[in-house]
């Protein structure tokens, strides 16, 4: 049954069947995916005709490697530019909140903390649609009553920003909160004796003991800015995100490039998920 | 010390008041107006009579909320015995790199998961290569675009949410207590049963939870996997939206299907005795 007890030979593999079954399900898209990306081939299918890598370095007429393919990688740096500054600030906001909810007591602090939990309860693409109505709200408004042209609120970058911005902070202010938590405030206590200012504790205590933790979130909040449809569907202007620019192309139909880019995301990703691990693993060790 | 209060404050409202509630409170209002387009300005509840009076809109709805928690279901049976295999069979050691490896797909964005059993399942695709190679089919079966391959699709997504919570709680599980009951001579079956799945009831229903969530706003997989007749209600929200432009009636379904998924989390963490503060982390 369990580790510390004897088993039956059917029963031992029987389940490293299904164990083993299971691993296969699961990783089972991604080998293909990364395999086919390398297959000498227009169609992201088998039979294998040889290896290559135009896929990614070609830059003929027929085939374009995804370091020659202009649209994708404009969509690349959309993306990336949109995750440095959602992970920038959802840290920020994120690491405010997480002091907040944590160390600081005022009114109606339940019912705000209650709110700040809602986006992960509020399914992605309803919080698209009701940012896209307030922002469109917004710019009316401005526009008929102060006769003023609000760009931003329209459509494109900066609503994408704004709305995966809405609900990455939050799952930052729970990081942040976790370790926060573990934070013993007697040495807080001992440094406003000593005569230190609450923003010097801040700065010289508190901070440096959740450097990792701040550091972590930012990374997951790259990533999972990096990675999101459904908010970013409705809010997406002329300049579509990796991900949205990926499903225009496997909706319509594609070719392996796209199988390039997903090689290049699955190791990308992986590299930055195993570092996360790492320093997640050794500040619990600490 | 108040000035830290309210540089601590300052941004946490401004974000929770002008990105959540102010766009929610909007959905609502614009889900109770008219468009203009389409008859007069003003208050109403035409919307909300729409969607009753056309059986697409709220078959769709009943679908979406019924495969929902057939998936949610799905994924528990799916997950457990792998939960139970790496917390509580494996060696230790082994145990640290199965639950590493399992974490891993997630970290990929769910398009290119999709995408990755699109091209192992379409007619053209890499199962039927080999299946009508190895003879077992005499011609491609098209295995995408239908009911069963999306929900396999949507369990795919949504396995690790499930894995997660349920590890930790199996993690927390006395292996004595096993023991114990095996002494007295219990099978597998009845120490599932009566001591794991009671012990595990929080981790279940926190994964649960979520998965049914996520499951119910997916809009990727059942577009990509589930083809022209097995519609999601997402995408009658996206249909209103972009290409027939009716906000207003997009609002109407969108604050439906918010309200939808609300109930059911509301009911099930009554039903369970449990705080959503509790159940998010």
């Amino acid at each position: 049954m369990i580790r510390s007890l004897p088993r039956s030979r059917g029963y031992t593999m029987g389940y490293g069947l299904y164990v083993t079954l299971y691993f296969v399900f699961l990783f089972a898209p991604l080998a293909v995916t990364c395999v086919l990306a390398f297959n000498d081939s227009q169609f992201p299918s088998l039979p294998w005709k040889g290896f290559t890598l135009d896929w990614f370095l070609a830059d003929l007429p027929a085939r374009t490697g995804i370091f020659h393919d202009r649209g994708n990688l404009s969509s690349i740096f959309t993306s990336a530019q949109t995750a440095i500054l959602v992970s920038a600030l959802a840290t920020l906001v994120g690491t405010c909140a997480a002091f907040l909810f944590e160390q600081e007591e005022f009114p109606l602090k339940g019912a705000l903390y209650f709110l700040m939990l809602a986006p992960l309860v509020v399914p992605g693409v309803i919080l698209g649609i009701s940012i896209l109505i307030a922002a469109t709200t917004a710019g009316t408004f401005m526009e008929d009553v102060l006769g003023i042209d609000v760009g931003i609120l329209r459509p494109g970058f900066w609503l994408v920003v704004l709305g995966q911005f809405s609900f990455i902070t939050t799952f930052v202010t729970l990081v942040v909160s976790a370790r926060l938590k573990k934070f013993d405030r007697t040495l807080e206590e001992a440094a406003l004796n000593l005569g230190a200012t609450r923003l010097e504790v801040i700065r010289y205590i508190t901070l440096p003991f959740l450097r990792t933790a701040i550091i972590g979130a930012g990374a997951v909040a790259f990533l999972m800015s990096f990675e999101n449809f459904n908010t970013t569907l409705f809010l997406v202007g002329s300049e579509p995100t990796l991900p949205i620019n990926l499903y225009l192309q496997v909706r319509d139909g594609s070719t392996p490039v796209i199988n390039a880019i997903s090689f290049l995301l699955i190791v990308g990703t992986s590299l930055v998920a195993c570092v996360n691990l790492y320093a997640g693993r050794k500040t619990e060790a600490s | 010390m108040r000035l830290t209060l309210a540089l601590f404050l300052t941004p946490v409202v401004l974000w929770l008041g002008l990105l959540i509630v102010l766009p929610h409170l909007d959905l609502l209002i614009m889900s109770f107006r008219m468009d203009p387009a389409f008859g007069d300005e003003g208050w109403s509840l035409e919307n909300y009579h729409q969607f009753f009076a056309e059986p697409i809109y709220w078959l769709t709805f009943v679908r979406t909320a019924g495969y929902s928690v057939l998936v949610t279901l799905l994924t528990f049976l799916v997950s457990l015995p792998v939960a139970f295999y790496v917390t509580k069979v494996v060696a230790r050691n082994t145990s640290r790199f199965l639950l590493t490896m399992l974490l891993l797909p997630f970290w990929v964005s769910e398009l290119v998961r999709v995408y990755g059993w699109m091209i192992l399942l379409r007619e053209s695709g890499v199962l039927n290569h080999w299946l009508t190679a190895l003879g077992i089919t005499g011609a491609p079966v098209e295995m995408l675009y239908n009911d069963a391959t999306m929900i396999m699709g949507l369990v795919y997504t949504s396995m690790l949410f499930m894995v997660v919570p349920l590890v930790s709680v199996l993690e927390s599980l006395d292996d004595s207590l096993i023991e114990a009951a095996c002494d007295l001579g219990a099978g597998p079956w009845t120490i599932m049963r009566t001591i794991v799945v009671p012990h595990c009831m929080p981790g279940i229903m926190s994964g649960a939870i979520v998965v049914f969530m996520l499951t119910l706003g997916n809009y990727l997989t059942p577009n990509l996997m589930g083809g022209k007749n097995s519609l999601w209600f997402t995408e009658q929200i996206y249909n209103q939206f972009i290409a027939s432009f009716n906000w207003n009636q997009g609002a109407a379904f969108g604050f439906l299907l918010l309200a939808l998924s609300s109930c059911i989390i509301w009911l099930g963490l009554r039903l369970t005795g449990q705080k959503l503060s509790r159940v998010v982390q």
